[in-house]
């Protein structure tokens, strides 16, 4: 046992200030936040087919609780590392729509200036380390991100986003084990929407319980509802708490689906459209919605009104994302290395 | 800074830097395998020996064997603000963690807008002659050297090592800086000047013609120029220490001066990056070239065990100072 909690600043120790989810509380903004990732995403195949976004785009409707349930318990200085579905993470870290939705067309006022496009937005301001365009590789830089939390003790923890095609990269054992060794304050978060592409997780996945595979190296593993964002981000609580107290890694496989398809022009042969209907009646915003109005927290009208800010802030973000122009053509020479 | 130069083996050489600069930069930090528990106690070729015991066990750590994430780890670590510095036994398996190095480390300051730096060094080994067979003898810089965004850096004497380590570390840029397995015991004298990267040094000063090289073909190179100089021919060698970024007006004000270029490497000569110096050169020197410049490389082979076949595949000094002869319209030296 080379690391310990003893090497973790005090400070960091005091910063367990984020409490259970609250339904009263946390479900209103947990709805935004879902509405508004939703209706983001369910307009970039509209765009794709309009021509405004070349490329792959991987839209996570139906995935959102995820997202929204981790971010809850996270600060800006905490790092993340996401996938190639990753704009649901950034949002919900605090990534601003509009800049968010420019990079996705390859503007001038994208995150990363239209260099990166929807597989590589970073925002360092954020923490966040990037969506990925390589499966898995999400998993090593944030247990990287974890090592350099430990070793400046900033009490900072890093979340890797994947999916279950993830779990079948050779990183992720690797990692496992590395993070297990030095107790790093890391969180791996293996979203479970059963494809990878269009290979299903019965084809393709010997042990299906992925939460053996943490297991396996020591990590405490655990799964959760991913369609639940209560249940999700009370896993994510639990998680972080013990990262920033020096205890080390967490693995939570938490399942979900996606709504759409892999990306725009998916034919999704792969699978019928009733068993997207049966997933889809377990929508992670209509459970919530649910459990807000039954439990007298919003009133239909509220709700409504939270479905029209959603609406209205990704119509902002399209004005000003269609608004921005193309970068300069100059800029595609820059920003390859620092001059010594 | 007036302190006596010293004379250090390499392999000392780059122990000092790393210790030079762990305690000039506290937050620096060394990951890789069997770095404080092997031999005595520095790694396969001692250049961690005695870190551990000043610096202690979250700066300079053992890690499983797992490349693919001790690389990631590292680019991971470098873009949150912590330098790193990852030792790989051998450049064959950093080609496990290329994901890292290539996909990642290398185009994160590009693909996000020049948001992230990425300070990350990785050290390794690199280059045949030893016996260590096929996948432990690659010379990879050419690979590395032909991805934007990364540093290859290649010391030939100690002086450079020193030197050139520091660099690689304070760049905030992703390096890979490869250490020849052959010199590391070789002795030099170490000034404890940093060296910029992208700065040729002039290895021979000489009149008849210049011979590019690196590492272990700067050694090979010098060997032919005593023969040569005794056959009245006077080489000039530049060893370019780094392959990105790379000094090419020093091979330029060379050729105007000796009108002939030779470029010897130990990496595969096919493709390698000899072709990218010759290239530059005719472009720029054409007029001043008298004959056409040539390049010798590795065979098109993997490196094979058995040290006869290993030696025949790699330029020789033998084989240095036919192909000079051959530039310069000489015939072969015939040995009664």
């Amino acid at each position: 046992m080379t690391m310990t909690s003893s090497t973790i600043s005090p400070e960091a120790l005091d910063l367990k200030t984020v409490e259970a989810f609250d339904l009263t509380t946390d479900g209103p903004p947990a709805l935004a936040l879902a509405n508004t990732i939703r209706e983001f995403e369910s307009r970039l195949p509209g765009y794709s087919k309009e021509g405004l976004i070349r490329g792959s785009t991987h839209p996570s409707v139906g995935m959102e609780a995820i997202a929204v349930g981790v971010s809850r318990v996270l600060r800006t200085t905490d790092n993340i590392a996401s996938n190639h579905r990753g704009h649901a993470h950034c949002i919900a870290k605090g990534a601003n729509l509009g800049r968010m939705l420019a990079e996705i067309l390859g503007r001038r006022d994208g995150y990363c200036s239209g260099k990166g496009g929807s597989m590589h937005i970073g925002v360092k301001e954020l923490g966040i380390l990037g969506t990925n365009g390589i499966v898995g590789a999400g998993i090593g830089l944030a247990t990287g991100a974890a090592l350099g939390a430990q070793m400046r003790q900033t009490g900072d923890v890093a979340i890797a986003y994947f999916g279950d095609g993830a779990s079948n990269q050779g990183v992720l054992a690797e990692s496992f084990n590395l993070a297990s060794i030095w107790h790093l304050p890391v969180v791996y978060i293996c979203e479970n929407n059963h494809f990878a592409q269009s290979a299903t997780l019965e084809k393709m996945v010997a042990q299906q319980e992925l939460r053996l595979r943490g297991e396996a190296y020591g990590v405490p593993s655990v799964d959760v509802d991913g369609m639940d964002v209560e249940a999700v981000s009370n896993a994510a609580l639990v998680a972080v708490d013990r990262a920033r107290a020096g205890d080390g890694p967490t693995f939570i496989v938490a399942d979900t689906y996606r709504f759409l398809g892999h990306m725009a022009e998916d034919t999704e042969i792969y699978r019928t459209p009733e068993q997207v209907n049966r997933w889809r009646d377990r929508d992670p915003i209509v459970q919530l919605t649910h459990r807000l109005l039954e439990q007298h927290v919003l009133t239909k009208e509220n709700v409504d009104d939270i479905k029209a800010a959603a609406v209205a802030a990704v119509d902002a973000a399209e004005v000003f994302a269609k608004a921005s122009p193309y970068p300069e053509i100059a800029t595609a020479f820059t920003q390859v290395e620092e001059k010594n | 800074m007036n302190a006596p130069t010293q004379q250090l083996a390499i392999w000392r050489a780059l122990n000092t830097a790393l210790r030079d600069e762990f305690v000039e930069d506290p937050e620096v930090m060394i990951i890789g395998e069997d770095i404080t528990t092997w031999g005595t106690g520095g790694g396969i070729y001692s250049v961690t020996r005695n870190l551990v015991g000043p610096f202690g066990k979250q700066r300079v750590r053992d890690t499983p064997i797992s490349e693919e994430a001790i690389i990631s780890t590292g680019v991971g670590a470098a873009m949150s603000g912590t330098r790193t510095i990852v030792e790989i036994m051998y450049s064959d398996f950093t080609l496990l963690g290329s994901d890292g190095l290539i996909n990642q480390a290398a185009k994160s300051r590009y693909m996000f807008g020049g948001q992230f730096s990425v300070p990350l060094v990785v050290r390794t080994t690199t280059g045949s002659s030893i016996g260590k067979g096929a996948q432990h003898s690659q010379s990879l810089e050419t690979i590395y050297a032909h991805v934007p965004g990364l540093e290859v850096v290649v010391p030939s004497t100690a002086d450079d090592a020193y030197g050139l380590l520091r660099s690689a570390i304070k760049s905030n840029n992703p390096t890979l800086f490869l250490e020849h397995k052959a010199l590391y015991y070789d002795k030099g004298p170490v000034t404890k000047e940093l060296i910029p990267l992208g700065q040729a040094r002039v290895a021979r000063e000489g009149t008849s013609i210049t011979i590019v090289a690196t590492q272990l073909m700067v050694k090979r190179a010098l060997e032919a120029a005593v023969q040569l100089s005794e056959q009245g021919i006077d080489v000039e060698i530049i060893d370019p220490r780094t392959l990105y970024p790379f000094d090419m007006e020093s091979v330029f004000s060379s050729v105007r001066k000796t009108r002939h270029l030779m470029v010897v490497h130990e990496a595969v000569r096919d493709y390698g990056w000899g072709g990218e110096f010759i290239s530059n050169t005719v472009q720029e020197c054409w007029g001043e070239l008298d004959a056409a410049p040539r390049r010798l490389g590795a065979a098109r082979t993997p490196i094979p065990y058995s040290e006869g076949l290993e030696n025949a595949v790699v330029p020789s000094a033998q084989n240095i100072v036919d192909e000079v002869r051959n530039i310069l319209g000489l015939r072969r030296m015939q040995i009664a």
